[in-house]
């Protein structure tokens, strides 16, 4: 492809999927019991997104990555503490909410928005990259809704593999029912990928990285523009921790054959 | 007055996937409970028409369809087209849809371009007080939400397993074909093809009755200080295949596929919990796990489960699974086999 793809990711962060979460009634809809305390990480599937956007940039001389991020400020500084040093983007920022509660179709509409405005984006090279679903809303809704605001009609969910030919066209494998792939050519740029796991592992840390991405991580941070997000259309009646807790049965010292019977006998009921 | 409007796609055979029968008895009960809204089917595929004689008799106010060539195969820009006009036929207040692949990827923009908004994964439907309101998860299942919405149409995409399938008698359908036609713009992406795993890796099977779920204790060093790899693989896929059960893993299982010694036919795809799956089986059965993810997670939508673990104090099962075996799954495992072959 001659001059290289424009790849905008969209991506942010989610508490540590390790933490406990807890959901409170905020003052302005539901939110999460120290939100702002609570250790996050980049959003699982869009980190693979960013991964695989990085990997490609650097096989396509004259490509480009874009981050854009929606979240609490402070909180993405912290998170470009680890990612900055992981591969070489170009931070966009938009400080808000980056909760799962806030409405998909407003987070679209400022995405696009900010996506617009980079300088220099040359639209008809883009590729709109994400994550096919959050890990704190989980819908796989806003990248399409993104992607229909920049007018962009090749879209593609939950890919593993993007092949690219030298003529710029793409092969694309996205996950479909019981562990199968569909397979499907494209002619090129502009599309939209939201990511499944792709098939990169996570990149090192690369100091020299870090150091390069600081020096745009920093303006970008300090000049990013608020962003008005709550819950939008949406209006909640509850929010519930699911409350069941089973009575375990712990069997011990028992025989592998007896437990092998136990098991295959309650299968078959 | 509300209207609905229910979305089914035709699988590649010209027959409805088994969501799309759940997702019309979710609307014809809706539609009850909003005190006899309409409902109208929307179809879409290649050729609908036997699709549409299955469910002839539902009921519904009328049968839309959107067929032919382009609409064959899932792909966003014919379909977002196909759906569209859909709603702009039946103009309705509620649209309901399965969750598909197909689905997944083209009905969030179809709700954008109708002005509409979306909500997926649905997991449960009321009226309360003349008021539609749906639940769903919220932080990868670890929390659960009712609410609703204003704006419509309002789409609800439903997670499988949630409702009952629709039964009835097949009939003759009348169904009325919207005439739509996609131009070369649509056309720049080419459906080429699907991807099945071998055979023996065919591991993942949604319908199936138990969940097996395997953990990273499998490729560890074992009571005799070794690792037993090929050993695990042997048990593992004898035992799915002996019970015909869908085999699940833990992260750490399957980070370990890019690294090496491995069990061979696990991938990203069998994941379960956070950042994989969240299927919804009759049974499960854990092994070798020890975390939250597997325990937790993973199987939200497990109705009975039981754990394997040699680990006495493995507090993530504890509360959550109905029964915990502590025994070494390599030899309970081996056993089993030795029964189910019988
Ligand atoms: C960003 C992020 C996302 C994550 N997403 C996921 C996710 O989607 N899915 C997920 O699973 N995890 C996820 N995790 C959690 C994480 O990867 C956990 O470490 C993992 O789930 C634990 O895997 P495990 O239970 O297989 O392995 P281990 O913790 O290593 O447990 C192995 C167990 O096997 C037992 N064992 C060993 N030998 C035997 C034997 N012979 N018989 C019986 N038992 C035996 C041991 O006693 C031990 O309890 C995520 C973490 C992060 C940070």
């Amino acid at each position: 492809m001659s001059g290289g793809f424009h790849i905008v990711v969209c991506g942010s962060l989610v508490p540590d999927p390790l933490q406990t979460l807890e959901p409170i009634d905020g003052p302005n809809g539901p939110a999460l019991k120290n939100e702002m305390m609570l250790p996050a990480v980049l959003d699982p599937w869009a980190g693979h997104a960013l991964f695989e956007a990085a990997e490609l940039a650097k096989n396509v001389p004259g490509s480009k990555v874009w981050l854009v991020s929606l979240g609490p400020k402070a909180k993405l500084q912290q998170l470009m503490m680890s990612i900055a040093q992981k591969v070489s983007f170009e931070l966009v920022a938009i400080d808000g909410s980056a909760g799962g509660f806030t409405d998909p179709f407003d987070v679209a509409a400022i995405l696009a928005d900010a996506i617009v405005k980079i300088d220099g984006l040359d639209r008809s090279r883009l590729l709109l990259f994400g994550g096919c679903a959050s890990a704190s809303r989980d819908s796989g809704v806003t990248m399409q809704m993104v992607a229909e605001r920049l007018d962009i009609f090749d879209q593609f969910l939950a890919v593993d593999k993007l092949t690219m030919s030298s003529d710029g066209s793409m092969e694309i494998l996205e996950r479909i029912e019981a562990g199968r792939y569909q397979v499907s050519s494209c002619d090129g740029a502009p599309a939209m990928l939201g990511w499944a796991t792709g098939s990169l592992p996570e990149p090192p840390n690369n100091p020299q990285v870090g150091m390069m991405n600081m020096r745009t991580v920093m303006p970008a941070l300090q000049k990013a523009q608020t962003a008005q997000i709550g819950v939008g259309g949406l209006s909640y009646a509850a929010v519930e921790l699911p409350k069941q807790r089973r009575e375990t049965r712990v069997v011990k010292d028992t025989p592998a054959e007896v437990v092998a019977q136990e098991i295959v006998d309650w299968l078959k009921a | 007055m509300d209207k609905i409007l229910l979305l089914a796609h035709t699988l590649d055979d010209g027959t409805l996937p088994k969501g799309a029968y759940e997702s019309l008895n979710a609307a014809l009960k809706l539609a009850a409970d909003l005190g006899g809204a309409a409902v109208t089917v929307g179809l879409l595929g290649g050729d609908v028409q036997s699709a549409a004689d299955s469910i002839a008799a539902c009921g519904a106010a009328s049968i839309l369809v959107v067929s032919g060539e382009d609409f064959a195969t899932s792909r966003y820009s014919s379909d977002t087209v196909a759906v569209e006009a859909l709603v702009k036929e039946a103009a309705p207040t509620l649209v309901l849809a399965p969750t598909s692949s197909r689905f997944s990827r083209c009905l969030p923009g179809a709700a954008y371009r109708c002005d509409g908004r979306i909500e997926t994964h649905i997991t449960g439907i009321k009226v309360v007080d003349g008021t539609v309101q749906v639940q769903r998860w919220y932080y990868r299942q670890r929390m659960v939400a009712t609410l609703s919405r204003a704006q419509r149409p309002w789409f609800l995409v439903i997670d499988s397993g949630v409702f009952e399938p629709w039964q009835g008698a097949a009939g003759t359908a009348d169904v009325k074909a919207l005439d739509i036609a996609v131009d070369d713009s649509c056309r720049r992406t080419r459906v080429v093809g699907v991807q099945t795993p071998d055979s023996d890796a065919q591991t993942i099977r949604p319908d199936a009755k138990l969940l097996f779920v395997a953990g990273a204790g499998w490729t560890k060093k074992q009571a005799d200080g070794q690792l037993h790899i090929k050993k695990a693989e042997g048990l593992i896929l004898d035992f799915i295949n002996n019970s015909k059960a869908s085999l699940g893993s833990s992260k750490s299982l399957v980070d370990q596929s890019s690294e090496g010694e491995v069990i061979s036919f696990m991938s990203h795809l069998n994941q379960v919990g956070q950042t994989g799956s969240t299927p919804r089986h009759p049974k499960g059965l854990a092994t070798c796990c020890h975390g939250e993810e597997p325990h937790t997670v993973g199987w939200r939508f497990i109705s009975e489960r039981r754990a394997i673990t040699l680990d006495p104090n493995c507090g993530w099962a504890q509360g959550k699974a109905d029964v915990l075996y502590v025994a070494d799954a390599f030899e309970v495992i081996a056993k089993a086999n030795e029964l189910l072959a019988k």
